[in-house]
């Protein structure tokens, strides 16, 4: 069964553990970014496009790979929203079904190579090795 | 068995639509005590109301259940009815099946159910009910403003004009508020000082109103109509009667490092000043804590150049008390300092200031003589960059939740005033919404980006850092989906207002309630705006939410007319439903006291007969004129002797008992 855009981007809300709802489109998060120059979709697009069902977009950015973890954004996000969370969460579902997801951090050594984005190794460690 | 009459309303179809408004009359016909039942499409209507009345009449009934809306829609209505045929108005009970009952339920079954035992608590009410007469109070003609701001004058001339006398009660030396510290207004750039000292001026002159400033309230009691406050007038160190206000004392001062408050600490000024050139009354006053004569002994300069003998070290604060009839809360609003956004490093760099700073560097009369220059080192700015909403809407620690709803606009000002003076200045506003509702409001705001090309850009700023002694503003703009970060002399925050720090404690006095932003709560949002829920306490200006001038004056003078309204009453009816002990059970232990909101309760060594012996006892005596009916007591007693008139215990219990049958 394919899953529709729509769902795959309500999946990632649910998975994120944030309210994009609460979002004002204030574009702080943009604003503090460190890295928000290099990125194809900037900070603040994510809760809107998640919102309106354009997961794809997302999941096919350098945004997520580029994204430090700093949590800037989520630090001056006046409403609460947490967008690292949302970032975290198309990273997520971005790894998920490359089968890196499941490893521990002895097997670091092996898996990790050049082409490996850092935060695809941080993401799986957070979330399944804790 | 006391003769009961039930009538239950349609209400249209708001409640007939979801309540079996027939099968509701016909389950009260089967009470016993209950000779008549009927429903009607509108019992509010005159029809509806003769139904009741004639009912009353042709059974000679003794009480009346309404099966209708809420209480507070339409009690007093039926009420009245009653009283014109004769009936005491307490013997009316009101059992609301809109609000709580059709109104919330879908199923029609369940709903006509809960209907049936919502009425059949009302009967039950009823049957205890005992006709209660209304006390009445005099009104001592006089009001108080608390606050000597637009708010506060705007409302204490216009009660002065009706003819009563009002006194103004100011914490600040002088009368004037945040508005004496604004260059222009907006929407039509007419300078701040020049409409409001005229106002400032027929406040001091009008026999009517009598000015406390530097003066605090530190006590109220009493009610509406009756309030006793005591007024703190704090200590001068200057006799008002006769300081001429030359300034001599001030330019000899040796003592010259306190921060000038009207300026907001953008330079400073010596202990003893006036505030400002205009400030009412024009009447030194030394700031004790600079003052090298009251802090070490050694100086009296000021004593020595003052050609007038006003100047008085040994001067006191003085206790004043007075009656009043109604209360004017006008505390006003103050400006958040934003240190809490360290992003924006204000505090750390000079040249980050806010917006009511920004008035004072564009002030004639301010610490630049209206030159705009950076505080950091003096020279005039380049690029200026203005970052609105700054601590509102936010649902963070670091904000309020609210919109302050003046900033829009005065940044819109101040952006198009910078321009329009200096158009070398290129001008930046980051902003979420441009919010501009209001007359000529939107045009104006369109002025500043056609006419005068402000560059406004939908974001925010991210991060403001210095690099080669230049601030740089890191920010977004969404619009063209990308981060910018440009080069800023000055950088100014559109922050945030907030209730005066003192509202909170006069609100604990007034027992006026708040919300959780520390703004007055006024007594409905939409029909009583300017009252609190408190009789006789009346809201005017920022004090109950942010509002601009224009708004200020309009609620203002709506405060005043419902003053005028009080105080032009020759007497006032007061709630009879109010607690009262039953002496002989009662043992003085005191707990009633400690829950009373109003103080109404206290305690007397009474005589009394108990169990035929005659005896000396500590008892609870409700000052019912102060008593609200809140009914904390009668729960706080630990021997339920507190009972509350027209809400008594064995009514509560016959009602639970006639809902759980």
């Amino acid at each position: 069964m394919t899953v529709t855009e729509k769902e795959v981007s309500r999946q990632i809300l649910q998975l994120s553990g944030a309210n994009a709802n609460l979002c004002i489109r204030c574009g702080r998060c943009t604003a503090a970014c460190p890295v928000a120059g290099q990125m194809d979709q900037k900070p603040h697009r994510f809760a809107s496009l998640l919102l309106h069902g354009q997961a794809d977009t997302l999941l096919r950015s350098n945004s997520i790979w580029l994204c430090l973890s700093c949590m800037a954004c989520s630090e001056r996000c006046p409403r609460g929203v947490d967008p690292a969370r949302l970032v975290e969460g198309v990273r997520q579902y971005a790894v998920r079904p490359r089968g890196m997801a499941h490893f521990s951090p002895d097997q670091v050594p092996d898996v990790v190579d050049d082409e490996m984005p850092q935060q695809a190794l941080m993401a799986a460690l957070r979330k399944y090795r804790k | 068995m006391p003769k009961i009459g039930v009538f239950v309303c349609h209400c249209g179809s708001n409640i007939a639509g979801t309540v079996d408004v027939e099968k509701v009359a016909a389950a009260a016909r089967t009470i016993p005590g209950v000779v008549v039942a009927c429903d009607y499409r509108y019992m509010c209507s005159e029809a509806g109301q003769e139904t009741i009345t004639k009912a009353i009449r042709e059974y000679g009934l003794d009480g009346v259940v309404v099966c209708s809306c809420s209480p507070r829609m339409h009690e007093a209505t039926f009420r009245r009815a009653a009283e014109r045929e004769g009936l005491n108005p307490y013997m009316v009970e009101i059992a609301n099946i809109r609000e709580q009952c059709s109104w919330i339920h879908k199923n029609r079954e369940e709903a006509t159910e809960k209907a049936i035992v919502l009425m059949r608590a009302a009967v039950a009410k009823v049957k205890r009910d005992t006709p209660l007469t209304a006390g009445r109070s005099g009104v001592t003609r006089r009001a108080l403003v608390i606050g000597g701001g637009i708010a506060g004058l705007s409302t204490a001339l216009d009660v002065a004009n009706a003819g009563y006398e009002v006194d103004i009660v100011e914490k600040e030396p002088t009368i004037g508020g945040k508005m004496a510290q604004l260059d222009k207004t907006f929407p039509t750039l007419d300078c701040s000082a020049c409409i409001l000292t005229p106002k400032m001026v027929e406040a001091a002159q009008n026999e009517n109103i009598n000015l406390y400033t530097y003066s605090e309230v530190e006590k109220v009691s009493g009610y509406v109509g009756n309030f006793t406050v005591t007024i703190r007038k704090k200590a001068r160190f200057v006799r008002e009667d006769r300081c001429t206000g030359c300034g001599a004392c001030m330019e000899k001062c040796p003592s010259r490092k306190a921060k000038n408050e009207f300026n907001c600490g953008l330079n400073t000024r010596s202990a003893i000043y006036i505030p400002f050139a205009q400030a009412i009354p024009n009447v030194a006053v030394i700031d004790a804590q600079h003052c090298l004569k009251l802090q070490t002994g050694k100086c009296g300069v000021c004593e020595k150049v003052c050609a007038a003998g006003a100047i008085d070290y040994t001067q006191q604060d003085e206790l004043i008390q007075r009656e009043y009839g109604a209360i004017v809360a006008a505390t006003g609003f103050q400006p958040i300092r934003p240190y809490q956004f360290g992003e924006y490093g204000y505090g750390r760099y000079p040249d980050v200031i806010t917006s009511l700073e920004l008035e004072r560097l564009m002030n004639a009369a301010g610490p630049t003589d209206g030159e705009l220059r950076c505080p950091s080192d003096g020279r005039k700015p380049k690029n200026i960059v203005f970052i609105q909403c700054v601590g509102s809407r936010g649902q963070t620690c670091r904000d309020k939740s609210y919109c302050s709803k003046i900033c829009c606009m005065y940044t819109a000002k101040h952006a198009m005033l910078i321009r329009d003076h200096w158009p070398d200045m290129d001008v930046h506003v980051f902003y979420i919404d441009v919010r501009t509702p209001g007359k000529n409001f939107d045009e104006f705001y369109r002025r500043a980006a056609e006419e005068y090309q402000v560059d406004y850009r939908k974001g925010q700023v991210g991060k403001i850092y210095e690099e080669d002694g230049h601030l740089m503003v890191q920010g977004s703009d969404l619009l063209e989906d990308r981060q910018v970060l440009m080069p800023a002399d000055l950088v100014v925050l559109a922050v945030a207002v907030e209730p005066s720090p003192d509202a909170r404690k006069l609100a604990t006095m007034l027992t006026a309630s708040m919300d959780n932003n520390d703004f007055f709560t006024e007594a409905h949002p939409k029909l009583r705006p300017v009252e609190s829920p408190t009789a006789g306490i009346f809201l005017s200006g920022m004090c109950q939410g942010p509002k601009d001038i224009p708004e200020t004056v309009s609620q203002a003078g709506a405060a005043a007319a419902k003053v005028i309204g009080l105080l032009s009453k020759k007497e006032l009816t007061a709630n009879p439903c109010t607690a009262h002990p039953e002496e002989v059970r009662c043992n003085g232990c005191g707990e009633c006291e400690k829950v009373c909101p109003y103080g109404a309760i206290s305690y007397e060594e009474k005589e009394l007969r108990v169990m035929g012996r005659r005896e000396k006892r500590r008892v609870a005596v409700v000052n019912t004129a102060l008593c609200q009916g809140c009914g904390a007591c009668t729960v706080a007693c630990p021997s339920g002797v507190m009972d509350l008139q027209g809400f008594s215990n064995r009514q509560i219990l016959a009602e639970v008992d006639a809902i759980c049958r």
